[in-house]
């Protein structure tokens, strides 16, 4: 077991070697920091389906909150906005959403009262509308006033490796409501929630342009190392400032994924571990010994969106830009999945390698159909026939085929993974 | 009266077109789901390659010089179907059948779904890019436009002819289905195989088959429903990967396995999506005269700003599998 996994892994470096020779070390470099951060947030959807069995389809989202947790603590400070009666309207707001929580709590409480059955159904109904009615009319305002004068609220110019902490910490809570709402339910259902909830979160980053100026766009998000320009600053040619930047930022990011792939590891190695196991495997026999299936479920669903939310603040403190709208469920929930189907559910290294895999597949199949495309253009050209229109536009496009194409295989004949879990039997 | 038609105009009609897509797309999904016991996500590339053989039939059709009263898209809708059903049947064959004979859990198949799903959408970008057509390039899109005057109203009632065909199209299907599903031999055996598919074994039906009708009908309900969204705005390749997830949500309102509440599903998400965009303000217009200065309305009163309308099908799926988990019509379990 552990000679295959250190072939596939050799594999894999030799893989690495050969893009970098064929595309360029800046390009390399970026992939590499890229699939490091991908590798976090894969090991995070391990420790959720691989450990526990849960079916998250929502990752796009926790993605998001952690590429926004990161704009926000990191960003500079918006001096128009604090200057303005900006904070001052969205406390009112906060204080309206805050009243309005007490006021559905009070409702949900009213039994307590002697409200039975469809009264208390209907006081919890009119308690919901009455506080959502109050928090629009205190947010609609000043979301129009912080957008007309200041623009959007900024950022509070912090450390961005702090972003990446406020990144899991939002995830933490997030994944916390959304567990308790979604967790019980079988798993397709499960699978259809946390799509239906991913998608309201990106709705929500997405229009609240007073909080994340939306699609406008946020750039430049600072690194937590020094960038490329402060390296030419003091001297240093350009590629080898872009290496050594890049260098810094990769040193970085491992350290995070060592950190987060230690800690997991003796986890999952120690009783914790075993009972999650149980679990997954059989949850009526675990309750029946004593454990609680319910709160160790949102457990490992919390513990899996923290991972999630610090690898989506890397992947955007990275690119230096946060754009809602280029998160896409296939780019940021599928590709995730198929790391992990491909990788090895249950097992972490298996989560990492296959993380690396399929990022470098991903982006390396469009350069790659393009070349196979222009190749047949050329030798159809030479026979007589038409050329192969819009090569660049269709190549594109090829990386969704070929990520489906993976995962079938993957499924067909190769369904425990490529380094799959190692179910260890005492005797 | 003009406030009335009005709100016809806006919830009502396009609740119903909406509506009347989300039904026959969530039908395929829970038929697929009471058969087969896994949720089936490549259902939305189902609809968008059916959409997308209609879209070449119709082509082909006005290349050879046919001239129709109706829009070209609903008269080559049957063969459109007839392709899809067999597209259906083979996507099954190459990646449902070996997964099933190995005995994988429905988890496996569901995301062996996404992997078809990708596939297809891939391939469908790879031969028609990524931009948009339309089926009313050569035609004119007729538009209905109903006086009104004698309810007192200022405003004509307005419809679209491919709006009207489309509804009625989707009531006669829904009536075959249910004529199908209550009256034959195959919509019985199909309905006692998702009732219990060990016991229906015994009793001598033949499963199969049962599978297979129950592929060719949800192909064919798949392609109805993509073209037909098709026809009612632009053919893109991910036409219907945007909407898949409303869909999905009406099959599970109205509970999985379960035809009829899956086309009661779709009418409640679509009716409920126009609904929460709709500005009140314009219906509520007439009242700015009695009510006091304080107690004008504003220029927009929606229940939900129109840019969260697809996060309407979410919310009311949350809170449906909170308050009542199988869904209105009870569902099936896997």
């Amino acid at each position: 077991m552990i000679a295959r996994s250190l072939s596939l892994f050799a594999g894999l470096f030799a893989l690495i070697l050969v893009i970098g020779w064929l595309m360029g070390v800046p390009f390399t470099s970026s992939r590499l920091v890229e699939a490091t951060a991908y590798a976090l947030i894969a090991l995070g959807l391990n420790i959720q389906w691989g450990y526990g069995g849960l079916f998250n389809f929502g990752i796009m989202g926790f993605l998001m909150l952690g590429g926004f947790a990161v704009t926000f603590i990191s960003y500079p400070i918006n001096p128009s906005f604090w200057g303005s009666d900006g904070p001052w309207m969205l406390g009112r707001a906060a204080l309206a959403f805050g009243a309005g929580a007490l006021l559905v709590y009070a409702a949900r409480q009213s039994h307590r009262l002697g409200l039975r059955g469809g009264w208390k159904t209907f006081t919890i109904v009119l308690a919901w509308s009455v506080a959502y009615c109050l928090y629009r009319s205190q947010i609609d305002p000043a979301a129009a006033y912080i957008e007309s004068t200041a623009g959007f609220v900024g950022g509070l110019g912090i450390n961005p490796v702090f972003g990446w902490l406020f990144g899991g910490v939002l995830a933490a809570g997030v994944a916390l409501i959304v567990g308790k709402i979604a967790l019980g339910l079988r798993t397709d259902y499960l699978a259809i929630a946390t799509i239906g909830i991913s998608e309201i979160i990106r709705a929500l980053i997405k229009n609240m342009d007073w909080l994340t100026r939306g699609t406008l766009t946020v750039s430049p998000i600072p690194w937590p190392t020094p960038l490329p320009q402060e390296y030419q600053a003091s001297g240093a040619d350009q590629l080898s400032s872009l290496i050594l930047a890049r260098g810094g930022y990769l040193a970085l990011a491992l350290l995070v994924l060592a950190a987060a792939i230690w800690l997991v590891s003796r986890a999952y190695a120690g009783p914790w571990g075993r009972m999650m196991r149980a679990i997954r495997d059989n949850h009526v026999a675990a309750s029946s010994m004593g454990k609680d299936v319910k709160s160790r479920q949102l457990e490992i669903f919390v513990l899996g969106s923290v991972l999630m939310g610090i690898g989506g603040a890397m992947l955007v403190s990275f690119t230096q830009i946060f754009d809602p709208s280029s998160y896409q469920p296939i780019n940021h929930t599928f590709l995730i999945w198929v790391m992990i189907i491909v990788g090895g559910a249950g097992n972490n290294w298996g989560a990492v390698f296959g993380a690396v895999l399929i990022w470098l597949v991903w982006v390396i199949s469009e350069p790659l159909a393009k070349t196979i495309f222009e190749t047949a253009s050329y030798w159809s050209t030479s026979v007589g026939w038409p050329e192969i229109p819009d090569i660049e536009s269709r190549s594109a496009q090829m990386r969704v085929f070929v990520l489906g194409l993976v995962i079938t295989i993957a499924l067909r004949y190769a369904p425990k993974g490529l380094i799959p879990e190692v179910v260890r039997r005492d005797s | 009266m003009t406030e009335f038609i009005f709100f016809i105009n806006q919830v009502v009609i396009s609740g119903a077109v909406l509506g009347c897509i989300y039904a026959l797309g969530a039908v395929g999904i829970t038929l697929i789901f009471g058969i087969l016991r896994f949720a089936h996500f490549a259902h939305s590339e189902l609809m968008t390659s059916g959409a997308f053989f209609a879209f070449l039939l119709a082509a082909l059709f006005a290349s050879w010089g046919i001239v129709t009263p109706i829009p070209m898209g609903f008269v080559v809708l049957p063969l459109a179907m007839v392709l899809s059903a067999i597209f259906a049947l083979g996507v099954d064959k190459g990646f449902y059948a070996p997964l099933r004979q190995r005995g994988a859990k429905p988890v496996i198949l569901l995301i062996a779904s996404i992997g078809v799903t990708l596939m297809v959408q891939g391939l469908i970008r790879l031969f028609f890019g990524a931009g948009s057509y339309s089926f009313f390039e050569n035609e004119t899109k007729d538009v209905f436009r109903v006086d009104t005057s004698f309810l007192g109203s200022t405003r004509p009632l307005v419809i679209t002819e491919p709006q009207l065909l489309m509804i009625i199209v989707t009531i006669i299907s829904v009536l075959a289905l249910h004529f199908f599903l209550t009256r034959s031999r195959l919509g019985k055996a199909m309905r006692a195989m998702a009732d219990n598919a060990d016991l229906a074994q015994v009793s001598g039906i033949n499963t199969a088959l049962v599978v297979r009708v129950t592929w060719v009908v949800a192909g064919a309900l798949a392609c109805m429903a993509g073209t037909m969204l098709a026809l009612d705005v632009t053919l893109k390749p991910d036409l219907a990967f945007n909407i898949i997830i409303p869909i999905f949500a009406a099959a599970i309102v109205g509970g999985l396995g379960q035809a009829y509440g899956a086309i009661a599903g779709g009418l409640l998400i679509g009716f409920a999506e126009s609904l929460a965009v709709f500005n009140w303000t314009m219906v509520l217009r007439p009242l700015n005269g009695v009510l006091p200065e304080a107690l004008q309305l504003p220029a927009t009163l929606a229940l939900v700003p129109t840019e969260y309308k697809l996060t309407v099908a979410f919310v009311i799926l949350v809170v449906v599998l909170l308050v009542r988990p199988t869904g209105i019509f009870k569902g099936a379990s896997s």
